[in-house]
């Protein structure tokens, strides 16, 4: 059942907008102040707007003494104090999983996985979608939406469906089928769209703007982009309220890797860690490799392409963050690089292989190209590592099938199998 | 030559709250130069002080980013419209 979508939103919120610490809305670009609400652009430069906070004090116990959830650090986020109570997916939290064996097959020392697949909806985009939602509530809009790869438009409809928002997400139309069917299943309205997502993203701009409605990643793009700063507080904390020397981060929009960098900026300004260097590196698919392409060439800015790979999530060709994904690799000590689609499956049968992980395409992407800086001598072996697995493999099962099968298929007959472990060794 | 130019919210102060106004010129740039006359700062906004488009501005023409296009000098012939969009999205 599909809700009407005519009714016009937002209405005015019931009470004054509650967004906790955040202050203002300050321009990356040029620096411009804007009050808290729904711009997204900067009146000045059309730059990206960004969160402004005012912290006061936050100490560990505040944190440790909070919800096993992203809420347990409210105070850091624009969300008001009570988000714990209100009706969403509490995400975050996931396992921070130390990776023995992945370490010892890549020659290195100490490796963690942070497993983001542990999420309601399987994908750490239910961290940005809920701060997204608690802002579209605060600021009266009753319909949500978004541009998605894929794993967004599901978080999104769960999130909305739980909320009691009505949601309409929009996805290019050749999406894996987990993907379809994991945001067809909440209920809300999903266009498939026959482009490609920045396509999508365009028409989805041009909705925003006309309709009134609150879009995750265009209009509420600001808050949205908040939670995945919860990704860096966790590692940070689940490490002992301490950095990890070298991180490896996918790259789509840029968004995510930003953002940790950030967290882990604000964690020591707060005093809640001490300073040490966390170099920072991203991962793309060749096949949607602009950010990449641009760290190679030395180049600040960003030429867009039209992505080909099996790494659907990640296959953003104009990616709005690049240039400050670019900024953050450059400034930590980090580096930026690609792998090809086989490299991706390689990757992810790796990780299942020495884990028990079975990661997405993206998670693919993180391992093959953690894999190649360590050949390429850009990421020291022995020094502590964490890489982030954003989703999860049973989304993406079409791109592992041709080399995940039965390994033989025989008559329920014991000689048969007798006859099949002799050969094969087994015993 | 007449073409027609999707206005994006955060311009729309500059187009009388219009969210589509037409202009002439046979390039991107001329038409931009032809919006600037007719709704005077709207320039500044999309081009940088070096005359380039900024960093944060797509432009497409008959749904082509002009990136993957000729620039400010892609060809705007008569009927074509033109999308102002921020570049600020993803994920």
């Amino acid at each position: 059942m599909t809700a009407s979508l005519d009714a016009a939103s937002p209405a005015s919120p019931a009470s004054p907008a509650s967004f906790g610490p955040a202050r203002e809305l300050v321009c990356r670009a040029c620096g411009a102040t804007f009050a808290l609400g729904d711009s997204y652009a900067c009146m000045e430069c059309f730059g990206p707007l960004e969160i402004g906070y005012d912290f006061g004090t936050v100490t560990h116990a505040d944190i440790e003494t909070g919800p096993q959830s992203m809420w347990r650090y409210a105070s850091l986020l624009p969300v008001p104090p009570d988000i714990a109570t209100r009706k969403n997916l509490s995400p975050g939290m996931t396992k921070l999983v130390k990776a023995d064996n992945l370490a010892a097959a890549l020659g290195m020392k100490t490796v963690w996985v942070k497993d983001d697949s542990g999420n309601p909806t399987h994908s750490f985009k239910d961290r940005v979608v809920a701060i997204a939602l608690s802002a579209a509530q605060e600021l009266g809009f009753t319909t949500v939406g978004c541009a998605s790869t894929g794993n967004l438009a599901g978080a999104v409809a769960a999130a909305a469906a739980r909320a009691g928002l009505r949601s309409c997400v929009f996805a290019p139309s050749d999406l894996e089928a987990g993907k379809l069917v994991t945001t067809a299943v909440y209920g809300g309205t999903l266009v498939a769209v026959d482009g490609n997502y920045d396509e999508v993203n365009r028409l989805c701009s041009e909705v925003a703007g006309d309709l009134g409605w609150g879009f995750v990643n265009i209009n509420l793009r600001p808050y949205y982009a908040e939670g995945s700063k919860t990704v860096g507080y966790e590692i940070a904390e689940q490490l002992g309220w301490r950095l990890p020397r070298q991180v490896v981060s996918p790259i789509a929009s840029g968004s995510l890797m930003t953002k940790v960098d950030k967290a882990f900026r604000e964690l020591v300004g707060l005093g809640l860690v001490e300073e040490s260097p966390a170099a920072i590196f991203g991962a793309q698919a060749t096949g949607c490799s602009p950010v990449s392409a641009a760290w190679a060439a030395g180049h600040d800015v960003v030429q867009p392409v039209r992505p080909d790979t099996i790494a659907k999530s990640l296959a953003i060709g104009n990616p709005a963050d690049g240039p400050y994904a670019i900024d953050v690799a450059r400034r930590t000590g980090g580096a930026i690089a690609d792998v090809t689609d086989d490299e991706i499956v390689a990757g992810i049968q790796l990780l299942a292989a020495t884990e028990g992980i079975f990661a997405e395409t993206a998670g693919g992407v993180t391992v093959a190209t953690l894999g190649k800086l360590l050949d390429a001598g850009l990421i020291d072996p022995e020094a502590e590592t964490v890489i982030l697995n954003t989703g999860d493999g049973l989304k993406t099962l079409d791109a592992v099938a041709p080399v995940a099968t039965p390994t033989v298929t025989i008559a329920p007959r014991y000689a048969e199998f007798r006859a099949f472990a002799e050969e094969k060794g087994l015993r | 030559m007449s073409v027609s130019v999707r206005i994006p919210t955060i311009l729309r102060p500059y187009t009388a709250g219009a969210s589509e106004v037409a202009a002439d010129g046979g390039t991107l740039a001329e038409v931009i130069d032809a919006l600037e006359v007719d709704h005077p700062g709207l320039k500044a906004r999309v081009l940088a002080d070096d005359g380039a488009i900024r960093r944060f501005v797509n432009v497409y023409v008959n749904d082509d980013d002009v990136r993957f296009a000729e620039g400010l000098a892609t060809a705007t012939p008569d009927g074509t419209s033109i999308s102002i969009i921020p570049a600020v999205a993803g994920g």
